[in-house]
């Protein structure tokens, strides 16, 4: 859990993106894809060049003085005090909670707790902050969401992706069972423990199956990794794609998204 | 129990293994999953119309004032339970609480001893202690006794006997008592109580856990459904309780929301069939009642993990096993894969100080961190970030903040160091890593179709052709062209 | 008395920073909860049948007629009774012949265990109230009333003065002042014994009284 009750900030001119080291070497549509939402919402993006990683990899694996190198490097990225939107929950809530901690008793604690105040999930920064508006122009289709664990528990954002497929006239949403369970991707958790992992996102497919749904969408690049490479690899019907991918398909009436 | 095999000393060790080993049973896993899903349901429909965060913000609220004074209130309770006529006495760890019990036996020439559920008793390994020193020591939950007739131990701290299916109850039942093969559960039930009842009145001394020890009145406070801790409390001449120390709170108001919390949040009781409370031994105008009653106060541990300020908070925990029934990872691999008293989360952040983290250094690592067992744990224990932490500590992984806990470092492997320290200097290089990703991309289509234990049951995501920064880069070449606002520049 | 001292002194001589002592907020324990006598016995009711307890609700001179139907329907041999209270009194003194043969709980367990344990087939109690919001009765055994015989017997009814209810325990705390006056043993009863170790599936009795039947004195019928 984060902030007991957030504050939004009104609408600003500008914002910093962070796009996350998957979303940059396997779907970077997605992050254009955001990139484009924020323009269209009349905002300045700012993609600093020399980000790389946010440090969460190394930071769950207990390598702490790595992902504070790695971490350290990003925060000075964010000279302007503008807000920073961040594509996915996992690296989101990296940067929100786990910032101060990584960095309490660190030369940089202080510059860690500005970022950490300036950091949003990007899905709850355009329904929340830009109060987006959408219009959909795409063919009728269903989906289902999976809200990623840290999207949820972290930033705390479970009930924004529902809110904004509402908003999509010509999309129906059915739900899958046990929505809140997570997909078993948990970063190095995946390859530390293979079985359990592979058990977890068996049922994971499963449930989007069951529930007729043909496409799920999601929050975060890794659940969407597992899930769709696992239903891909089992040949099960079903695909995937980022949520802000699929939003800017239905907007802009394009189909240029890296679905999965 | 009357056997631990020699694999629940080493959980390190059989950790896979046996976590492979449940998830290719499907009945187990289909037991649990049932199980599961059930408690989990029954939870939320009892926590309906609270305010669920301002209780537990009390919950956590009241353990942190117990552990802030814990000194003086386990003094407190010392010298109410003394004025009672309870006997308190202090154990380092489990053997010295397992001879603490053994001598108050031998004194009362006690042979046999009849055990109410007590997870420290777990701990102690305390059964098997008394039958090695010609105690017969009886478990007589129902789920603790068919537990301990197979030979084997719960797999959740609530219900032992989860992993076993009626049939193999029955069978069991039949093998080892001569009751009647059936499927009928009320048959199987009324059978134990007959048995039970027997054992009861043979019993010399009862042995019972505690949920709360209220340090203001002196009182053992005990929580369950099916009489059989009254019974344990209340028909032997001699009550034995043994606690953990971090089970006082202060006042019988402070225990109150706890006890609304730790019932709701185990099996989504609004209250356990049987709240007992004791605060005596039998008085002489009383007829019934034990004539002794003993406190054994463990430390085990605790007093370790009360020195360091995040770890402290393992010690709120009140064992309600909410984090099991909702942690993915236990519901697909059952208690017996922990291979330790405590299973699932609670138990991944509280093992490795009884056992060391080089005995239990796979436990920590056992999560996908997705958060669950932090959203339900009544008492706000910030279990992902412990488990954070102990992988930390058993990789000796921060040079600013240093490791504290027995067997710290243990797992820490120059392989797997080398591996961080290539992706530090890669990722702190942001010129070098444009280039290393751009690379990568463009030779994307030499990207092997394997990539170890993820490919075994997916497919690889392919490499993009080119990279979010290439993108950003371009559009913000275009853009300048077309005199557009500024993208992917630095201000 | 060494392993005191040390265990003492490690937690006394604690490292690290000082420990939070949040102030507490009790009012979500309360709050919303100002029942009527009618909505608390309806809730207590509501909530004890839910698991499993049986109510009945009887005007103050009729709660032995409700009590010898109960032991009918049950055909019960007998009834264990309080010997000094005015419940078993009454009983006793009511000269009916339709009751089961009166049983008082008049000598030490250890004379009679076996007989407790497999010959009562039910035992009244008096309660000290009950809490309307987990559907408990609570019960103080004592000399006239002592521990067992709300436990041994397969029926344990139990009466409840319908104006003796509190919406919460901590209510019932705060009012019958248990702070300063703990008896040997209190007890919170919510229905029958139960378990459900084998398979998940509910089944009663295991060790305690398969049935809990309250009567409600002094409530008109529902």
């Amino acid at each position: 859990m984060t902030d007991a009750i957030r504050v939004y900030p009104a609408k600003p001119d500008k914002v910093y993106f962070f796009g996350t080291c998957l979303v940059d070497i396997f779907y970077p549509d997605a992050g254009v894809a955001g990139i484009q939402l924020l323009e269209r919402e009349g905002i300045e993006v700012v993609f600093p060049q020399d980000q790389t990683c946010c440090g969460q990899p190394a930071y769950t694996s207990g390598y702490h003085d790595q992902a504070r190198a790695v971490a350290a490097a990003q925060l000075d990225l964010f000279p302007g005090d503008y807000p920073i939107v961040v594509p996915s929950g996992s690296c989101g809530g990296m940067m929100r909670k786990h910032y101060p901690d990584l960095f309490r008793d660190a030369p940089q604690a202080a510059k860690a707790e500005s970022v950490a105040g300036r950091i949003w999930e990007l899905t709850d920064f355009l329904l929340n902050v830009c109060h987006i508006h959408l219009d959909d122009l795409g063919e009728p289709t269903t989906v289902a969401l999976h809200t990623s664990c840290t999207a949820r528990r972290e930033m705390g954002v479970a009930g924004v992706g529902p809110r904004l497929l509402q908003k999509l006239k010509n999309v129906s949403v059915v739900e899958q069972a046990r929505p809140e369970e997570c997909c078993g991707f948990g970063g190095t958790f995946a390859v530390r423990h293979p079985e359990i992992s592979t058990a977890m996102v068996t049922d994971k497919v499963q449930a989007f199956v069951d529930a007729g749904a043909p496409e799920f969408v999601t929050t975060d690049c890794g659940c969407l990794m597992n899930i769709a490479g696992h239903a891909d690899n089992t040949r099960q019907p079903l695909t995937g794609q980022h949520i802000l991918s699929f939003l800017w398909q239905r907007v802009s009436a394009t189909d240029d998204g890296d679905r999965v | 129990m009357t056997q631990v095999s020699e694999a629940d000393h080493s959980p390190v060790k059989s950790f896979h293994p046996r976590a492979r080993e449940a998830l290719k049973n499907d009945q187990l896993r289909g037991n649990f999953r049932n199980a599961m899903d059930g408690l989990m349901g029954k939870r939320t429909k009892a926590f309906a119309g609270w305010d669920l965060e301002a209780l537990r913000q009390l919950g956590a609220g009241v353990r942190q004032r117990s552990l802030a004074r814990l000194p003086d209130l386990l003094l407190q309770l010392e010298s109410r339970l003394t004025d009672n006529g309870i006997q308190v006495h202090w154990a380092e760890d489990g053997d010295e609480a397992c001879r603490i019990i053994r001598d108050i036996c031998v004194e009362r020439d006690a042979k046999r001893v009849i055990k109410g559920k007590s997870m420290v008793s777990e701990e102690m390994e305390l059964n098997h202690y008394l039958e090695e020193h010609g105690i017969e020591a009886l478990e007589s939950d129902l789920g603790e006794y068919i537990v301990q007739m197979a030979g084997e131990t719960p797999s959740h701290i609530i219900m032992p006997a989860i992993h076993k299916n009626t049939e193999e109850i029955s069978e069991l039942l039949h093998n080892k008592t001569g009751t009647e093969r059936s499927h009928d559960v009320n048959y199987l039930t009324a059978s134990a109580r007959q048995q039970l009842r027997e054992k009861f009145m043979q019993a010399d001394v009862g042995i019972s856990g505690v949920n709360f020890a209220v340090a203001e009145t002196g009182t053992l406070c005990l929580v369950e459904n099916e009489g059989n801790g009254r019974m344990t409390t209340t028909v032997p001449p001699c009550h034995i309780a043994v606690t953990g120390i971090e089970k006082v709170v202060a006042t019988l108001d402070e225990m109150a929301p706890l006890l609304a919390l730790l019932t709701r949040s185990a099996t989504g009781q609004h209250l356990t069939t049987y709240f007992n409370m004791i605060s005596r031994p039998r008085q002489p105008d009383e007829l019934d009642g034990p004539e002794a009653v003993h406190l054994v106060l463990v430390d085990n541990g605790r007093s370790g993990i009360y020195q360091d300020d995040e770890l402290i908070d393992t010690l709120r925990c009140i064992r309600c096993g909410a984090c099991m029934n909702h942690c993915p990872v236990y519901t697909r691999v059952g208690g017996h894969a922990y291979g330790t008293t405590y299973p699932g989360p609670i138990g991944s952040i509280l093992m490795p100080h009884l056992l060391g983290l080089d005995e239990t250094r796979h436990l920590p690592t056992a999560s996908s961190l997705c958060g669950a067992c932090g959203e339900v744990c009544p008492v706000k224990i910030p279990i992902p970030d412990l488990l954070v932490r102990l992988r930390r500590e058993s990789v000796d992984g921060d040079k600013l903040h240093a490791s504290g806990v027995q067997g710290h470092g243990s797992k820490r492997s120059r392989g797997e160091a080398l591996i961080w320290h290539g992706w530090q200097w890669l990722h702190e290089r942001p010129g070098l890593y444009r280039f290393a990703m751009a690379m990568a991309t463009r030779l994307r289509v030499l990207q092997p179709s394997r990539a170890g234990a993820w490919s075994r049951s997916r497919t690889t995501p392919k490499l993009a052709s080119k990279t979010l920064h290439q993108r950003v880069g371009e559009r913000a070449r275009t853009t300048e062209a077309t005199s557009r606002p500024v993208s992917g520049g630095e201000l | 008395m060494k392993s005191r001292e040390r265990i003492l002194k490690r937690l006394h001589e604690r490292r690290g920073a000082a420990l939070p002592m949040p102030e507490l907020d009790f009012s979500v324990l309360t709050e919303g909860r100002n029942w009527s006598n009618a909505e608390k016995l309806d809730r207590f009711q509501e909530t004890i049948e839910s698991v499993h307890g049986e109510v009945h609700r009887a005007p103050a001179d009729q709660w032995l007629d409700t009590l010898v139907a109960i032991l009918k329907a049950r055909n019960a041999r007998n009834l264990l009774t309080p010997r000094r209270h005015s419940l078993g009194k009454t009983i006793r003194e009511s000269g009916r012949s339709d009751l089961p043969t009166l049983l008082s709980y008049d000598q030490p367990i250890e004379a009679w265990q076996p007989a407790l344990f497999n010959d009562v087939d039910a035992a009244i109690t008096s309660t000290r109230g009950a809490i309307a919001e987990t559907g408990s009765l609570i019960l103080w055994p004592g000399p006239d009333e002592p521990r067992l015989m709300s436990l041994a017997p397969p029926i344990h009814i139990a009466l409840l003065e319908a104006d003796c209810i509190f919406a919460t325990f901590p209510e019932a705390l705060t009012a019958q002042g248990w702070g300063s006056a703990m008896p040997t043993n209190a007890l919170l009863v919510s229905g029958p014994s139960k378990t459900a170790d084998i398979e998940q599936t509910l089944a009663y009795g295991v060790h305690g009284p398969k049935e809990l039947i309250v009567i409600v004195v002094g409530a008109s019928a529902a």
